[in-house]
């Protein structure tokens, strides 16, 4: 993206460029109103910049409606606290599929896999209300994967999470980064959490790129003194 | 009073033809307007519902005024607009079902679409957002927002039915209360009374106490189903 600028109230994003690399996995860190979740939601297509191009797959987004969509539908948004559809959990995980015309009887094989690898077969039919906040959060990565995008953005995805589901949401985001090579970009808090599986680190201040680079240097070697601050948890957020 | 009640009970068992052609114009009265207003204000209420509040913040404070519209206001605005000099008089719809049809539409409308608006709008934003990300394109979008606020829809249908199927200023205004041919369950409750027929009140009073309490376990029924899935 070049030159990428959003304003509410006050300006809340300004990026003069930012590039993700197919396949790998990106963790944007930085204190609360750094302009995080914004980023995502514009990535996604969900609302525009006010300045600036976007490009996926090296063309720029399109304008045009129809495009628009096809190139929407090549990712996906799981956000902090997931909207659950109130029907089974079988029907949450295929709701993409359905979106795309697919028929039941083509992706019912598919999505029990899923959510066998989730831990969720068993609760296939179960409506998504009786749920757990784990469960639910799994549910939404099922739901998310299972029209295979080619970019997953993820918005604190495990934020008020149990330990043992924080590690399964994390072992699953790995492997599907590994096995179906989907580039993820992964909004997070916890600095612990985007040393563990982000190979990339992008740190946003007030809007504005702070530092970017792989993750081992960044923490170990910050160049800007917010960077320091921030992994060495002085900087209050 | 034990007589009058006695009475009704006869009038109901026996299925009573004058009664039961009373209870049939009522439910096909109100029951025609509430369709009217569940084809027009769901998808208006939806589309308001949808849109950010401060874009129809004037609107909705229009919609929540009717709502509390007074029946009898509401069955003069519509005795005007379809009286021989009003606006639809070339119509001659005055003193018919239809005409009680438009005020109970008049009625129900605001209802159905101020409810309608308040369930999409409390989880619509986010609904829509979930149903974007995963590929929805801008009709199934909407749908499923409508799909999701489906407890609140029925809710506001039953609320609107509730509340045509008992007023009886408007009905009495522009239906006239013409036996046989406009005469409801409620106008037909007053006229009995003032006649001192009291067992044939007491019969309409009964049937009209059992539809609201079908209505109300409906009711029930949706939000006990609906609990924790909001």
């Amino acid at each position: 993206m070049e030159g990428l600028t959003k304003r509410y109230s006050r300006e809340v994003l300004n990026i003069k460029h930012l590039a993700f690399q197919r396949g790998n996995i990106y963790g944007i860190m930085g204190p609360s109103g750094a302009g995080k979740s914004t980023l995502l939601r514009i990535l996604n297509l969900l609302e525009p910049p006010d300045s600036g191009v976007i490009y996926f797959d090296g063309r720029p987004l399109s304008d045009n409606g129809r495009e628009r969509l096809i190139q929407q539908r090549r990712m996906t948004l799981v956000a902090q606290k997931p909207v659950l559809f109130q029907t089974s959990v079988f029907e949450n995980a295929a709701f993409g599929l359905k979106a795309r015309g697919y028929c039941k009887r083509d992706f019912r094989g598919k999505i029990e896999l899923l959510l066998e690898q989730v831990g969720l077969r068993d609760l296939s039919r179960q409506h998504s209300a009786t749920l757990s906040s784990g469960e639910a959060q799994r549910v939404a990565l099922a739901r998310a994967v299972a029209f295979e995008p080619d970019l997953l953005l993820l918005d604190e995805p495990t934020a008020n999470l149990d330990p043992s589901n924080v590690e399964m949401i994390e072992q699953l985001i790995l492997k599907l980064n590994r096995d179906r090579g989907i580039t993820v970009v992964m909004v997070t808090h916890n600095i612990f959490q985007a040393r563990r599986i982000a190979g990339q680190v992008v740190f946003l201040n007030e809007g504005r790129i702070v530092e970017m680079g792989e993750t081992e240097r960044v923490f170990t070697d910050p160049a800007d003194p917010r960077t320091r601050a921030f992994v060495e948890g002085r900087m209050i957020y | 009073m034990l007589e009058g009640f006695m009475e009704a009970l006869r009038l109901i068992t026996s299925f009573d033809p004058y009664l039961m052609q009373i209870v049939f114009l009522s439910l096909r009265v109100s029951g025609g307007a509430i369709l009217i207003s569940t084809v027009l204000g769901v998808p208006l209420g939806a589309y308001l519902g949808m849109k950010p509040e401060r874009k129809t913040r004037f609107v909705s404070k229009i919609i929540y005024t009717l709502m509390g519209l007074p029946p009898v206001v509401g069955g003069l605005i519509v005795f005007l607009i379809l009286s021989r000099r009003g606006p639809l008089g070339v119509l001659g719809l005055l003193f018919s079902p239809a005409a009680m049809i438009i005020a109970q539409v008049f009625l129900s409308l605001p209802i159905v679409i101020g409810l309608t608006l308040l369930g999409i709008r409390s989880r619509g934003g986010d609904v829509a957002m979930a149903a974007r990300t995963l590929g929805a394109g801008p009709l199934l979008t909407v749908w499923t927002v409508i799909k999701e606020a489906r407890l609140s829809i029925f809710g506001a249908v039953v609320t609107g039915f509730g509340r045509v199927v008992a007023e009886v200023g408007a009905v009495m205004l522009v239906g006239g209360n013409i036996e046989g041919h406009t005469r409801v369950m409620t106008t037909a409750i007053v006229l009995e009374t003032n006649k001192g027929n009291f067992g044939f009140a007491i019969g309409l009073g009964l049937i009209l106490l059992t539809i609201f309490f079908v209505i109300n376990s409906l009711l029930y029924t949706l939000q006990r189903g609906g609990e924790g899935h909001f």
